[in-house]
């Protein structure tokens, strides 16, 4: 009696997870079964290559050109130089507060980290437009100051609460032994940190990094603001570009649905999808050789 | 199973009942230039018709249209005529939109108040976002280079732009684009080099507006058609107004509804 209690009671928590785990994967599958069927018909009219590699966004035109490249080059390049100013800021912000401040202040620290993340990104890309945008183009004497660079800052600034508390998190998870097994062999803070902490903690970091990257790509309202949007291939750090997603968020809203320019939004929207999953992909064999070179 | 059942029961009567309470209502969608007459007018409007609810919302001209072909809103605001495509979208599934037009909007070519140039021709203006003038000093100003700001291709503001300045050529890729006219005008304000577009009803003091081939931007000469870059403002419903739709357009083709078009900036039509 009481045994088949016991399976009645598990089997309604199992049923309904079960329930709520296919309704999730289910909702995913539908959305990119509507990215698809909205973004592939653009092919119709322009091949693969075009979208892909042609120069020139003139979706409006007649007839018009559907050249994506500036724009997943503007992508790329913002996802990049933000990595690039953001990782080594994130990652020396974690290794300070899990290896070497005093728990009173990491107790400080951590919860503020946390709560930027939360930062609404359009106060960012308004700061962007009224603050560093003048500053730049004053400092630099450049014809804008919304750019490239101007996007790459903001971003950073976005990625690095994210990635420092993961980066942190997964510090502060390496066990204590460790730590005090190669202070008794002699080693110093800097070498425990270099040599021990940090190789331990390398999945765990990369992860992080991976979801801040993750971020850059698929954020809009910065871009959208400060990145300037000229749909050009950049030549400079200084020059404006134009990433996919600012494009879909500017169009989106007055293209007539189910015109090619609607179809070829949703076609950059595939693009991110597959960038996304192509950094994912790439983040999953370096961790591997990482594992194989390690061990 | 019982208890679900009743529970999912009620759910859906609220629901039904809720939509019962909303079928009365007015609602309005499109164009983010047209939305500030819109607004302002639904307050007033409501204001003395208690028993009539106008939800205004702006997504854009397009998104506008096509609600209004998906049966999803009542009234549709654009900046713009409605494209063929869209005609024969509405054809094919019935709806029968009828145009009315409720309001002038006149286009600014703005630069940055420390600029010393005030007057450009029609062509100036097209040679510039052709990308054919890149200094400000073909044009009477300093040896410097122009930064060109304009609106996202989708945009309604950009249509007119294109069609009344652009003549079928092609805004050089260089030009900066921005998301919203508050985007465009800040882009300006902030920049000594640029030079951009705006209806006339968001041209502030933080932005020098330019005189089109000697003829300033203002109402009487939007109204005279002398100024060249002016265009009507409409509203879109299915088939000829009726009810609640009827009193509401009346009401701004009226002249206390053309008053309100003169306070949010843009220029009444009589």
């Amino acid at each position: 009696m009481k045994d088949s209690d016991t399976l009645r009671g598990d089997r309604i928590p199992k049923r309904v997870i079960t329930v709520l785990a296919s309704t999730g994967m289910a909702i995913m599958l539908f959305i990119l079964y509507f990215l698809l069927r909205e973004g592939l018909p653009v092919l119709r009219h322009a091949s693969l290559g075009e979208l892909l590699l042609g120069s020139y966004w003139y979706p409006t035109y007649d007839p018009p050109e559907f050249g994506m490249f500036p724009l997943v080059v503007g992508s790329l390049a913002v996802t990049a130089l933000a990595s690039l100013l953001a990782v080594p800021v994130s990652l020396g912000l974690a290794a300070f507060i899990s290896e070497v401040c005093p728990r009173s202040l990491r107790e400080i620290f951590k919860p503020i980290l946390e709560v930027l993340g939360f930062f609404p990104s359009v106060v960012l890309g308004f700061i962007g437009m009224v603050v560093i945008a003048p500053w730049l183009q004053e400092r630099f004497s450049i014809l804008t100051g919304l750019n490239l660079m101007n996007a790459s800052i903001l971003m950073g600034i976005m990625i690095v609460p994210v990635v420092a508390s993961l980066a942190e998190d997964a510090m502060a998870a390496v066990p204590k032994d460790l730590r005090d097994a190669a202070y008794a062999l002699g080693s110093t803070r800097w070498e425990t940190i270099s040599r021990v902490v940090i190789p331990s903690a390398l999945p765990g970091i990369l992860q992080a990094c991976l979801l801040g990257v993750m971020r850059a790509v698929g954020e809009t309202m910065v871009v959208l603001m400060a990145s300037g949007g000229a749909a050009l291939v950049p030549r400079s750090v200084l020059d404006p570009v134009r990433p996919l997603t600012s494009t879909i968020a500017a169009e989106m809203g007055e293209t007539p649905v189910g015109s090619d320019h609607y179809f070829s939004l949703f076609f950059a929207g595939i693009l991110l999808l597959v960038i996304t999953l192509g950094i994912n992909v790439a983040a999953m064999w370096v961790e591997r050789r990482g594992m194989r070179w390690r061990g | 199973m019982k208890r679900y059942l009743i529970g999912t029961a009620a759910v859906l009567c609220g629901v039904l009942l809720a939509g019962a309470a909303f079928a009365g209502d007015l609602k309005m969608n499109g164009s983010t230039t047209v939305l500030p007459i819109a607004q302002a007018a639904a307050e007033k409007f409501m204001a003395s018709n208690s028993d009539v609810k106008i939800t205004v919302s702006g997504g854009g001209s397009g998104n506008g249209i096509k609600a209004l072909i998906d049966g999803t809103t009542d009234i549709a605001m654009a900046s713009r005529p409605m494209k063929d495509k869209e005609k024969s979208d509405a054809e094919a599934k019935g709806v029968k939109p009828f145009e009315i037009k409720v309001a002038i909007d006149a286009l600014c070519a703005m630069v940055h108040p420390s600029n010393p140039v005030s007057d450009l021709s029609l062509e100036q203006l097209k040679e510039i976002y052709m990308g054919k003038i890149e200094n400000w000093k073909a044009l009477g100003g300093e040896e410097k280079a122009i930064a060109v700001a304009g609106r996202d291709t989708s945009s309604g503001t950009f249509g007119t732009w294109e069609e009344m300045v652009m003549h079928g050529e092609k805004v050089t890729p260089k030009a900066l684009v921005t998301a919203s006219a508050g985007a465009l005008l800040q882009t300006v304000a902030k920049n000594p080099l640029a030079i951009g577009y705006d209806g006339i009803a968001y041209i502030n003091d933080s932005v020098k507006a330019l005189k089109v081939g000697g003829v300033e931007a203002n109402a009487a000469n939007a109204k005279s058609g002398a100024y060249p870059l002016s265009r009507f403002l409409f509203l879109y419903t299915n088939g000829e107004p009726q009810g609640d739709a009827k009193a509401f357009v009346d009401y701004l083709l009226s002249p206390e509804g053309q008053k309100i078009v003169e306070q949010v900036g843009y220029i009444p039509l009589n």
